[in-house]
């Protein structure tokens, strides 16, 4: 069992910690959004991350990974949310590296692979296209041309979209638009004729875009997967994300559980430390229940996806559900128990509430879990 | 221990399971069937009997107590090990009480050689049935304001009071009591803890009916009882210490159980299954009837299974398995209230299926959830309420002020 992190691991995670406090932490995004960066990222810190292997941590010896899984990268997504780092990490490994390790051919991983570890490719999944999550609602067409493909339609919500160098795009090659059957992963490079590329800004300061494919001219060779038959490789890169974020969400949750718990022991009101207080006690005592389940929900979503891939789905959203749900209690309670100066700019807690919902938001909310989790049992 | 060890002893530990657990005993436990041992200890299926002696003859119904008080010895990976081929044959406990949960771990942690030698290998096979006298009528929450007197006169202590909410007073041989020794000192700092026979003089029992029904929650009154000073554990005025930690004994015992408490993991969607039934067809075919209901299982189940994990966790971060700390309150708190929610929930599902009282019009599962529900309620309260626990949370682990 991974419940406890061995030496190696806690090595990982002093490293990230130390390297996020040190080079990222949240005052780095509040200048990003300050000075309204075009890439809402700061490029020098991930280079940074490059060299300390980070870009590399899920892919094999073979390809001059690190090999520590995505366990390892969990740990280091743990932190980076507790600072709200923004970088390349999530769209580009997490989506973009899994895509290519479960469904890239030879070429393609060989062509792509070395280039995200080396940190000089980025990615993005272009998949959402409504105000909800909804994966096999898909609407964006690949028509056949000969043996190439030509996209058509409008995605949202990217994230990384437009500092994103390769999109994978999900689109349908045939059936109706809300059926599991007929979508087919792309590879399509962002500066292909036909792709106008949109950010979007979003409350958490963090990166998106809205991304519009007109008569795309897709060859062939830049098929990801199996053609008609992505959806069970789409699922597999969803299950990913999902556990991994909700390991960002599961820094983000302690993060503002942390310093609520420090402002309530220096606080004082009527005297005394507000801290002191039976009302608050109680919600901060039932908060810390809330995140040590939710802590060993990832940490065994995680260990599946390295270990026990049968069990991954359904910890997904386990996971992802869970941390939706203690994200946002965390981040609402932050807010609240900080009283008037939690409602503040010039204060940092208000940016885990932004972040706290766009993840929410993400890869299914709780109630897309739920149904989800209920479907996968049978009822 | 290496790879090697490990298996070897795995394969030692199954076939030695596989020739000597009965039959019966890997079948679900009837609650009558439960066996708490003690000298008046009923075996209603005698194969408890024999299951109870073999297990007791290996040291294993306390499998990491060491071998000299009659316990396992094992270490923390056989036991590990052990627990697992144990869960892989469906094999019941052997044997559960206070003894193996209680009081056994508090003797090994502040009991002397003579207490440890004289009281744990009774607890190992059995012999004895122990029960708790903390709670009075006027100390619940507030424990340490309990007022049971305990006078030294000579080699013994005379003991006056009542004690409440004694589980299995009745059919219980010793007991552990906290008692008051020191009326002037502060409250925390004036208690002791002792141990006597239940045959003494001066011991009687009521028991108590609950909400759910019959109960083995007693009332005991002590009227003179006499108890040898020999039976005094860890010093005059020193029981708050060896009290305390034993309710996160206690805390660990509830609240851990309760993890899985229901029937199976999957009793709430089989229970949604039979009395609420899934969409036969549309856009919606294989789901339950009731969205919203199934939306509230779900929630539950994601819990139960992520405090599993939590638990789970908890056995591999405390590295002796012995010694639970404040994280004990965490598995009470959320494993009671979790329980409580999941009785609730097959109340919704069976409808006014489940709130048969008795009779031949409900079903024997009926009736026992309309019991389990209203026993539930105690769940929070015994062994220290919700309340408490996260005020223990709040001041040893998070650090928040009094």
């Amino acid at each position: 069992m991974g419940l406890v992190l061995s030496e190696d691991q806690q090595l990982i995670r002093d490293t990230a910690k130390n390297f996020c406090g040190t080079h990222a932490p949240v005052a780095q995004l509040r200048k990003l959004r300050d000075q309204e960066s075009a890439d809402g990222i700061d490029r020098a810190t991930w280079r940074q991350m490059v060299e300390l292997g980070w870009s590399g941590i899920i892919f094999p010896e073979r390809f001059d990974g690190t090999g520590f899984g995505y366990f390892g990268l969990g740990i280091i997504l743990e932190e980076t949310g507790k600072t709200l780092t923004a970088s390349p990490l999530f769209a580009t490994v997490v989506l973009g590296g899994s895509a290519l390790m479960l469904g890239g051919n030879d070429a393609q991983q060989h062509a792509y692979i070395p280039k995200i570890i080396a940190g000089e490719l980025l990615l993005a999944l272009a998949l959402e296209e409504g105000p909800h999550h909804a994966p096999y609602n898909i609407a964006t067409t690949a028509t056949r041309n000969g043996v190439d493909f030509v996209l058509n339609g409008k995605k949202v919500f990217v994230f990384d979209g437009h500092i994103a160098d390769m999109l994978v795009v999900v689109a349908r090659t045939s059936y109706d638009n809300a059926s599991r059957a007929g979508i087919t992963l792309f590879l399509v490079p962002a500066n292909a004729a036909g792709v106008t590329c949109r950010r979007t800004l979003m409350a958490d300061s963090r990166n998106a875009a809205s991304i519009e494919f007109v008569n795309v001219a897709v060859g062939a060779d830049n098929v990801l997967g199996t053609i008609d038959a992505g959806v069970s490789l789409l699922d597999d890169i969803l299950d990913r994300a999902c556990i991994c974020l909700a390991a960002e969400m599961l820094g983000g949750a302690q993060e503002a559980f942390d310093r609520t718990m420090m402002y309530l022991r220096e606080r004082k009101q009527f005297g005394v430390v507000i801290g002191s207080f039976q009302g608050l006690k109680h919600r901060a005592a039932q908060l810390y229940c809330q995140l040590e389940l939710g802590r060993s929900a990832v940490l065994d979503a995680l260990t599946a996806l390295d270990e026990r891939t049968a069990d991954a789905p359904a910890l997904a959203s386990l996971a992802k559900a869970k941390l939706n749900e203690v994200y946002h209690l965390s981040s609402n309670e932050a807010v609240q128990m900080h009283g008037g100066i939690g409602m503040t700019d010039e204060f940092d807690i208000g940016f885990f509430m932004k972040r706290a919902r766009v993840c929410e938001q993400a890869f299914g909310d709780i109630e897309f879990h739920l149904d989800r989790y209920a479907s996968l049992d049978g009822y | 221990m290496s790879d090697v060890d490990v298996a070897e002893f795995r394969a030692n530990t199954r076939a030695w399971l596989e020739a000597n657990c009965p039959k019966s005993m890997r079948t679900p436990m009837p609650p009558n069937e439960m066996v708490g041992g003690g000298r008046r200890g009923r075996f209603p299926n005698p194969e408890s009997k024999l299951w109870l002696e073999r297990m007791a003859g290996k040291g294993w119904t306390a499998p990491m107590w060491p071998a000299a008080y009659g316990g396992g010895g094992l270490s923390v990976d056989e036991n590990q090990v052990l627990q697992q081929e144990l869960r892989s044959i469906r094999a019941r406990p052997a044997l559960t009480g206070m003894g193996l949960s209680m009081i056994g771990p508090a003797l090994l942690e502040f009991g002397n050689d003579q207490q440890q030698r004289e009281h744990l290998p009774k607890i190992v096979t059995g012999e004895i049935w122990w029960c708790q006298g903390y709670s009075e009528p006027g100390a619940g929450s507030d424990l340490a304001s309990l007022q049971t007197r305990a006078v030294a006169d000579g080699d013994e202590f005379i003991i006056n009071g009542s004690k409440i909410w004694t589980s299995g007073a009745d059919q219980a041989d010793w007991m552990f009591c906290l008692v008051r020794t020191d009326p002037d000192a502060p409250k925390h700092d004036g208690i002791s803890f002792i141990l006597f026979d239940m045959t003494t003089p001066g011991v009687s029992v009521q028991p108590i009916r609950l909400i759910s029904g019959q109960s083995p929650f007693c009332q005991t009154f002590l009227d003179d009882v006499r108890a040898h000073k020999r039976n005094l554990v860890y010093g005059l005025n020193k029981g708050w210490t060896v009290a305390k930690r034993l309710l996160q004994y206690e805390r660990t015992s509830i609240g851990g159980g309760m993890g899985g408490a229901g029937r199976s993991s999957n009793e709430l969607p089989d229970a949604a299954k039979q009395y609420v039934g899934l969409q036969d067809s549309g856009a919606n075919q294989g789901k339950l009837r009731n969205t919203a209901l199934r939306d509230r299982i779900t929630q539950h189940r994601l819990n139960e299974r992520a405090f599993k994990i939590t638990a789970q966790r908890a056995l591999e971060e405390s590295k002796s398995g012995l010694a639970p700390g404040a994280f004990s309150s965490f598995l009470k708190y959320f494993g009671t209230e979790q329980n409580k929610d999941r009785l609730e929930l097959l109340l919704q599902i069976m409808g006014n299926r489940s709130l048969g009282w008795e009779g031949d019009g409900f079903s024997e599962d009926e009736l026992l959830t309309t019991r389990q529900w209203l026993r539930s309620k105690a769940n929070s309260i015994e062994g220290g309420t919700s309340e408490v626990q996260l005020n223990i949370i709040a001041k040893r682990i998070l650090n928040l002020p009094d």
